[in-house]
């Protein structure tokens, strides 16, 4: 077993999202390392794309503060080369700064899987990646001993859903609901059907987009998911200290509260539902 | 994106097999509202000047001005045959919303159109268009607030609606279908000029010049002549200012993605961009707001790659000369988009043969304030002095 179907594997997985570099490269890394310390059990660190069109407002200016901080791909490694947690990590990013990383087109993506292993990635999100293009990526991913998640939106259906499952690694992102990322009131009533319709899979289930408290984190692991991704709650924290002007140790504070928060309702939602029955 | 599923299926079934007649209705509405077919008309002065038949497909005479309502019309008819009861969709130049927001209208469906600020500023004619025909104009302000950045926001839209929504995609750009779809929409432009100068001229044209933003009115103009191999076609895009890129910025300064970007993933297309070494994209530039994009058709660029089809540029000064030109000795005021191609013609035609078909893709009159702006600003060849309209504009 794998680190990150391991980290799975003990109960239900609190996976927290955040921007590499932001709103730069040092504070980032405490912010990190807060989420570890709040009891992140895999987090997925977005590598920056220049268009970053399935994230919401959030998300949006998350990866600008990080763009116009001087993150690259070559600072991404870096970053995760000197973090110091102790969780699987998963990066984030969009399809062309995979494609295009390397000096050699016949590598291309080969390169970049090869350099973020080297780094400590174990697995990668790309939302831009269709299933029917990932192969090459995938080879590279089984190479590296790499993951491959894949998002499954509530509309996602027939063929399509085929091919995600015979690709899909380490775990499959469960879309509570449609549209891009943000935190949202309330939990998306679509969720329990996506959960369904994906009860015969073998990869855990983490559903994400959306969830902002420890309440919703506890609704959706009820529902049956193995696992809740948490994004714009999290860049919220890092946005409202940034504008505050507030330091680094501030906010960390916050963030490993607020993953803690998180954390336990996921726990909290485990005992009070007893996990459905997968046949 | 089952979006993508459900919009491949419903473009093989209606518009390839023409299912209920999906076709066949298009071709009508493309006849009585759009005003199809448009005229091939035969530039005297230019010709005469040029030492060169030259041949203008007058898209700028469909309705709304330029050839986007083909593509238009074709996309708004299909989400009605699909039982979607929203359009969403992106504008640069205007022309597109323009043209989406009239045929959804004409076929009474609510429309919303995502165009950047900065456009909006430059195109503000069109805008008040789009909102007379009924559409919501939903400003842009990310990154330079052009066609790039509006196109990410009507993605996100269309994340969150697809159940009732269709984007009307304005460009050959995007994922599968819809390079192949606007194509095909757009194809009507080479079917009638295909005819039309074998009519007129007795021959096929020797060459076929287009400018390329994204690449529908080139697609379009090109489609029907890929095979004739004697026809030798021009995609001309916009040099800007200047072909370098400012790296440190982040800017291109102009929107020459097939003369100088390189193979890349953007809006769910493998094609030519620009963009920097590590994969980010570029903001472009251009004078005109329709060319202005960091990337291109990933069919354009194949054929470009394996050079069938020839990727030039002219800059900015080019396509203002280029405008004033076919202004003031052929009476007919061409969008600042297509100007690039009459640039072109300009420039290079003494290597073009002697029979040449040049797609006017558009009007000019969104762009008559950005042009006495920019003339005024610039030592324009052939310009009339712009100092008494530039007062007016203050
Ligand atoms: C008149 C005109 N021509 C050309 C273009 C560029 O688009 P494309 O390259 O897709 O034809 C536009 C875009 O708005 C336009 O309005």
């Amino acid at each position: 077993m794998n680190a990150i179907e391991a980290a799975f594997a003990e109960g239900p997985a609190f996976v927290p999202y955040l921007a590499a570099g932001d709103p730069d490269y040092d504070a980032s890394l405490e912010y990190v390392e807060a989420l570890a310390r709040g009891g992140a059990d895999v987090i997925e660190l977005g590598l920056p794309f220049s268009e970053p069109v399935a994230e919401g407002p959030t998300i949006q200016a998350a990866v600008n503060r990080s763009l116009d901080a001087g993150m690259t791909p070559e600072r991404f490694f870096a970053f995760v080369e000197e973090l110091d947690v102790d969780v699987p990590l998963v990066c984030m990013t969009y399809y062309n700064l995979i494609y295009r990383y390397g000096d050699d087109d016949a590598e291309r993506p080969r390169a970049f899987v090869e350099r973020a292993a080297a780094a400590g990635i174990e697995g990668f999100v790309v939302p831009d990646l269709p299933a029917e293009e990932a192969d090459p990526l995938r080879e590279a991913c089984d190479e590296f001993d790499c993951d491959l998640v894949f998002i499954v939106a509530p509309t996602t259906q027939g063929e399509r859903l085929d091919r995600i499952m015979s690709r899909v690694s380490g775990y499959v992102y469960v879309q509570a609901r449609l549209g891009v990322t943000g935190a949202k009131a309330d939990v998306s009533a679509q969720t329990g059907q996506s959960l369904d319709r994906l009860a015969e899979w073998e990869v855990p289930k983490a559903v994400g987009f959306g969830i902002a408290s420890g309440e919703q984190a506890g609704e959706v692991v009820a529902a049956g998911a193995d696992g809740v991704i948490v994004g714009s709650a999290l860049v919220d924290i890092v946005a409202e200290g940034y504008e505050a002007g507030e330091d680094a140790a501030t906010v960390a504070e916050r963030l490993e509260a607020k993953a803690r928060e998180l954390k336990d309702g996921a726990v909290a939602g485990a005992q009070r539902t007893p996990r459905p029955e997968r046949t | 994106m089952p979006a993508i599923e459900e919009l491949t299926d419903a473009y093989e079934r209606y518009v390839l097999d023409n299912e209920d007649g999906f076709m066949d209705e298009f071709r009508d509405r493309l006849r009585d509202f759009g005003g199809r077919p448009t005229p091939l008309q035969h530039a005297e002065r230019l010709s005469e000047r040029y030492d060169t038949e030259v041949y203008l497909k007058r898209e700028d005479l469909l309705h709304g001005g330029a050839h986007k309502l083909n593509n238009a019309l074709g996309q708004v008819l299909l989400a009605k045959y699909m039982g979607k009861e929203r359009i969403v969709a992106e504008t640069g130049a205007g022309q597109h919303g323009t043209a989406t927001a009239m045929a959804a209208a004409h076929l009474d469906m609510p429309c919303e159109v995502y165009m950047g600020e900065t456009d909006i500023n430059r195109q503000r004619p069109n805008v008040f268009r789009m909102r007379l025909n009924g559409a919501d104009v939903t400003p842009v302000t990310a990154g330079r607030g052009t066609l790039k950045e509006a196109i990410n926001e009507t993605m996100r839209d269309w994340a969150t609606t697809v159940e009732n929504t269709h984007y009307v995609l304005g460009s050959v750009v995007g994922p599968h279908p819809f390079p192949a779809m606007v194509r095909d929409f757009q194809a009507v432009i080479s079917e009638e000029a295909r005819r039309q100068v074998r009519g007129q001229a007795g021959r096929l044209p020797d060459s076929v010049l287009a400018c390329a933003g994204g690449g529908s009115n080139t697609m379009g103009a090109f489609a029907e002549f890929v095979s004739d191999d004697g026809v030798d076609l021009h995609a001309v895009e916009a040099g800007g200012s200047s072909l370098a890129v400012d790296e440190e910025r982040g800017v291109a300064p102009n929107s020459a993605s097939l003369s100088t970007g390189e193979e890349g993933v953007l809006h769910g297309a493998r094609t030519r961009l620009l963009q920097d070494d590590d994969g980010q994209i570029l903001e472009s530039h251009s004078v005109s707001a329709g060319l202005d994009y960091a990337g291109v058709g990933p069919e354009l660029a194949h054929l470009v790659d394996s050079g069938r089809v020839r990727a030039t540029n002219v800059d900015d000064d080019a396509a203002l000369a280029a405008f004033h030109r076919l202004s003031s000795t052929e009476g007919i005021i061409p969008a600042l988009e297509s100007a690039h191609a009459l640039a072109h013609l300009h420039e290079a035609h003494d290597d073009l043969g002697d029979t040449v078909v040049v797609n006017v893709s558009g009007r000019g009159d969104k762009d008559l304030e950005t042009v006495i702006e920019e003339t005024d600003r610039r030592e324009i060849d052939e310009a009339p002095e712009m100092d008494v309209f530039t007062e007016g504009l203050r």
